[in-house]
């Protein structure tokens, strides 16, 4: 039997012909990802190295990457003095991968990755964030790993006893409809699979749906594979991915595209079709708690959220705009819009995206993690309903244990914002 | 082997952001995050803070604890607190934090217990003592014993780390 692409890169990364499903590997990482939970990193980093005699170095400075995003600029002193304690390290350690708090070259990590070129086709990428997913989206192997995991990839250069994941694969076949957008395919692929259905698996998208969409629409849909328990989610690269690294992240040396043998073993095959699908909202208090629009319909927003790693991109943005244009935020709701990077919120302020957002009363924010996890801006109040494109719906996830989030995609975000309740993006006049 | 009190009894997909909520996340360390432990909840988090919960108590979850946000926090947090986790299963990457901090837990995929329950682990099984029902222990992944063996991974990865420098 042949090898998933999965199967493929992590023989290669170490150092083997074949692996099976189940094997153990010791992989060579490519790229290790933090943010500012690189903190903890480096104080586990020098509890290893601690009573050795050795002075605490990394394993190779220009693998690893560091991007402020969270809580950006800082909301506290505490967080001001973390990120302080981290800017020192990379400084000492030389590692040049580093995206501080700037308006040129930050943005929220998973954005930064692609954007910038870092992640290649066949590349092993940890990142101490479960959303680490995303960069399967060009046909790399990246998944989510603890602090502590991470310090050991820095002394070692590579990640201990990984096993070999099983593989679902998931065909889309169609045409999304107007309206539709990936966002509402993979939530409703994680309503099908369930929060744990891909737990200690990959999942490998194909079909023509998948195919013909653009590397943008492919990092939401990587993004969200772990809110189905996925250890990664990868599509096999292709034209589009090659396009993708030439045209958006400068990237120049060779580039390759492995696939998936054609006799690979799969543990599961889903079939969709995307020209079936309508607009699906995550309902609280789990992601994987999907259903179509209309059951929700009408429902009063306090909050709107258009923005996050999973839907802060420039075309997020560019269907937000379109909606909005001419038109007025609710009374009585309020937007808030997160740049997924200063790339792209400079893309979006020459294409005249933010000031139709502005205009329509949207505050636009500065590019980073926001309200997602509830740490930084736009907490909910007590007993508030919030709508947005981002990627949990925990209780308390967006600050407030009271409060609800619904997850949705841009289109129903900007939709919902001129009515104040839960829209239907096709019914905007 | 280890006894103790069900002090907490949640269910399925209990995410990190309910074990330590995610505005708390600017505190790292080991040594302050057991502050923050199931801050939402919070007459547990008011027991927890006030040591009512003796050291080797029971915390019994569901299916995919842990699950969402690879906060290590949601592990450092509970460990301070010296409990034990009985889940019916974890998420990925809270059971890969867990074996590398060491917390102590338990996959029991049958686990049946309430608040108060008296549990007890011997012999490869949990033994409830209020309903005297016995429920088996699934083992952690091989693939981490040597981790679980060395006494979590900063041990295992120093030990790795002398042992390439000697070989070199």
């Amino acid at each position: 039997m042949g090898m998933t692409i999965v199967q493929k890169i992590l023989a290669r990364a170490s150092g083997k012909t074949a692996v099976k499903v189940g094997d153990v590997v010791e992989p060579r990482v490519d790229l290790a990802m933090s943010h500012e939970n690189a903190a903890l990193v480096l104080n586990q980093f020098q509890e290893i190295f601690q009573d050795t005699g050795r002075e605490a170095r990394v394993w190779d400075a220009d693998r690893i990457a560091i991007i402020f995003d969270h809580r950006v600029p800082a909301e506290s002193s505490k967080t001001a003095s973390n990120q302080k304690k981290v800017r020192e390290f990379i400084a000492k350690q030389g590692i040049r991968k580093f995206h501080d708090i700037r308006g040129d070259v930050g943005g929220i990590c998973h954005q930064i990755l692609p954007e910038n070129g870092y992640v290649r086709p066949g590349a092993v990428v940890v990142g101490t964030d479960s959303h680490t997913t995303t960069h399967g989206a060009l046909g790399a192997f990246a998944f989510g790993i603890g602090a502590t995991e991470m310090a050991s990839v820095w002394t070692l250069g590579n990640i201990l006893n990984v096993e070999v994941p099983g593989t679902i694969r998931v065909n889309v076949d169609g045409e999304f409809p107007p309206h539709v957008y990936p966002k509402d395919l993979i939530l409703h692929l994680i309503g099908l699979l369930t929060a744990e259905g891909a737990n200690y698996k990959a999942i490998e998208f194909h079909g023509e749906a998948i195919r013909g969409m653009s590397t943008s629409g492919r990092l939401t849909l990587c993004n969200m594979t772990v809110e189905a328990g996925a250890t990664a989610g990868i599509v096999p690269p292709d034209r589009e991915t090659l396009r993708y690294l030439r045209e958006v992240a400068g990237v120049k040396d060779p580039v390759e595209l492995p696939a998936s043998d054609p006799d690979a073993g799969y543990e599961r095959v889903v079939d969709l079709d995307a020209a079936k699908l309508e607009p699906q909202i995550a309902c609280p208090h789990t992601v994987d708690n999907v259903k179509p629009l209309g059951a929700v319909a009408g429902k009063k927003v306090h909050q709107i959220v258009v923005g996050s790693c999973t839907n802060g991109r420039l075309d997020d943005l560019e269907v937000a705009a379109r909606i909005l244009k001419g038109r007025r935020v609710a009374e009585g709701t309020r937007m808030l819009v997160f740049p997924a990077s200063w790339r792209i919120y400079s893309d979006a302020m020459r294409l005249g995206y933010l000031s139709d957002l502005v205009d329509a009363g949207a505050v636009v924010c500065n590019p980073g993690c926001g309200p997602c996890l509830g740490i930084h801006q736009g907490a909910l109040g007590d007993n508030e309903t919030a709508l947005a494109t981002t990627n949990r719906n925990f209780k308390g996830r967006m600050g407030n244990p009271t409060a609800e989030v619904y997850l949705c995609s841009s289109a129903v975000a900007a939709a919902s914002a001129i009515t104040g309740v839960i829209s239907d993006p096709r019914e905007v006049k | 082997m280890a006894s103790g009190k069900v002090v907490l009894k949640v269910g399925d997909d209990i995410s990190t952001d309910i074990i330590y909520p995610g505005r708390f996340m600017a505190t790292v360390l080991p040594t302050e995050t057991p502050q923050f432990a199931f801050a939402d909840d919070t007459e547990f988090n008011k027991k927890l803070k006030a040591k009512e919960t003796a050291a080797g108590s029971f915390i019994v979850a569901g299916r995919n604890f842990g699950c969402g946000s690879s906060r290590e926090q949601a592990v450092s947090c509970i460990k301070g607190h010296a409990l034990t986790v009985v889940a019916r299963d974890f998420a990925r990457i809270f059971l890969q934090n867990a074996i590398n901090l060491g917390l102590a837990m338990v996959i029991c995929p049958t686990i049946e217990a309430n608040e108060g329950d008296e549990l007890e682990i011997a012999g490869g099984a949990v033994v409830n003592r209020a309903s005297g029902k016995q429920f088996p222990i699934v083992p952690l992944p091989k693939a981490r014993q040597a981790i679980i063996d060395a006494g979590g991974l900063i041990p295992y990865t120093r030990r790795l780390l002398m042992e390439r420098e000697a070989a070199k």
